[in-house]
């Protein structure tokens, strides 16, 4: 990474003029167990299923990988992810070359961090975009401080987790789902945030909008995904 | 511990997505070690974050080189060994979470702080970053911290005893977003002192014309 140089000014935040959006707790009513009963999935979700089921292989690959370091699998994930993950680095960088570099970053940390995967705590798309994000935040020299579990002081989710490895592919199923039926603005917000690295009152200026209209379209966004969540809780 | 003030979905969303300045993730993150349902929601985030990637547009090509790359590179990566973490030595109760306890350097009792006047004190935290203010502020029981509006937003979090903020109480991990437009007015809780960590946007002014006269030296 040394030859890069990538000086990228920090976006100072600005205001938050709204109360924080309650934000509620998952209920901790039983979850639909769908995929167990065929006659039990929701109606029109065909969709949702083959992508479930390319969730799930993802992360039996990722298990794999992380039990048995077998490059075969590390490639079905690689091939599948990497044309993703240049696309999510170019839109910052804007260069081939970089993105392609960050993207290797990125699929090196994901083979040396695979066995940290936990199939039942998280889908493997988000877990690795999260390792795709800190990669990006490292390239452009910030610091992103992070709790840690292991502290004495943290304190732990007494609340059941999700903890089969189909429901976590499931819920990465609703949610692309849900992402579908967002308004065509508040999904614009939410790729401005997640791609584009730009902070909420950022997209506020780009876009010409007050900085409440963001920031509701952002809690609109986030309850719907949450409620989609939910509903089959 | 029970959260009644958690942070808005747009900070959050900012922290989820990594471009939330350091000063404020300080902030965020200490919050999080303290609150499930944050984590939950930023957890939902993240998710959504996988679920726009997974649709990301996919230019053809070029796969086949990326991928000798990194077979070429996966060469010299094999051979490392996958180490389990060290075991840690038990750890002491601490009441300061990470990551705030390193950025202060020690727990509550370790600390050095700095007299503000009127029993109030306060300590600096380094960050690199220049666009936010961050401290940890310690005000005696019962009495008000010095009346404010900010430039910008400030983001309050409770480490220990509470204050009241009109009609309502924060406690141990609760975080108040205040912003420009709010005149608020924070007084402790009797019976204990109260410790925040405060990440504000520039230095705040002070409507009372004395503490306003003694910023400069107070460097608040």
């Amino acid at each position: 990474m040394s030859g890069m140089n990538l000086s990228i000014p920090i976006n100072a935040k600005t205001c938050h003029k709204e109360l924080p959006a309650a934000l509620l707790p998952r209920s901790s009513s039983k979850r639909a167990r769908g995929k167990h009963d065929p006659g039990m999935t929701q109606p029109d979700n065909n969709n949702v299923n083959e992508q479930d089921l390319s969730q799930a292989e993802m992360m039996r690959l990722l298990v794999i990988v992380g039990r048995e370091r077998k490059v075969e699998a590390f490639e079905m994930l690689f091939r599948h992810y990497s044309p993703r993950i240049r696309s999510f680095m170019t839109v910052k960088t804007k260069d081939r070359q970089v993105a392609e570099e960050l993207m290797q970053e990125t699929m090196v940390a994901v083979w040396n961090k695979a066995a940290q995967f936990d199939p039942a705590r998280g889908n493997v798309s988000a877990w690795i975009f999260t390792i795709a994000r800190n990669i990006r935040i490292d390239a452009y020299r910030r610091k992103r401080p992070v709790f840690e579990v292991d502290d004495p002081a943290f304190v732990p989710d007494n609340m059941p987790s999700a903890d089969m490895e189909f429901e976590q592919a499931q819920d990465a199923g609703l949610l692309r789902q849900a992402m579908e039926t967002l308004p065509a603005e508040q999904l614009d917000v939410l790729k401005r945030a997640f791609f584009d690295d730009v902070s909420h009152s950022t997209i506020a200026q780009e876009l010409g909008l007050p900085l409440g209209t963001v920031k509701s379209r952002i809690r609109l966004a986030f309850e719907k995904l949450r409620s989609a969540l939910e509903g089959r809780r | 511990m029970n959260i009644n003030h958690h942070l808005s979905d747009a900070f959050l969303m900012d922290y989820a997505a990594g471009n939330l300045s350091e000063g404020w993730s300080l902030a965020v993150a200490t919050h999080l070690a303290l609150c499930p349902t944050c984590r939950r929601q930023m957890e939902a985030m993240e998710g959504a974050a996988g679920a726009l990637l997974e649709k990301m547009p996919v230019e053809a090509g070029a796969s086949d080189d990326s991928w000798e790359q990194m077979k070429a590179r996966l060469g010299g990566l094999q051979a490392i060994e996958i180490k389990p973490e060290p075991a840690r030595e038990a750890p002491k109760p601490a009441i300061l979470p990470e990551p705030l306890r390193s950025y202060v350097g020690g727990d509550l009792p370790d600390l050095k702080w700095r007299a503000l006047g009127r029993g109030a004190y306060q300590i600096l935290i380094d960050t690199g970053d220049k666009h936010t203010q961050v401290r940890l502020l310690r005000i005696p029981a019962g009495k008000p911290v010095p009346e404010h509006t900010h430039e910008g937003c400030e983001l309050t979090l409770v480490l220990a005893g509470s204050f009241r903020d009109g009609e309502a109480l924060f406690a141990r991990g609760d975080i108040e977003e205040a912003d420009d437009t709010l005149l608020h007015q924070p007084i402790a809780t009797e019976g204990e002192d109260c410790i925040c960590l405060a990440v504000t946007e520039a230095p705040l002014k002070f409507t009372s014309w004395i503490v306003r006269l003694m910023q400069p030296i107070l460097k608040i």
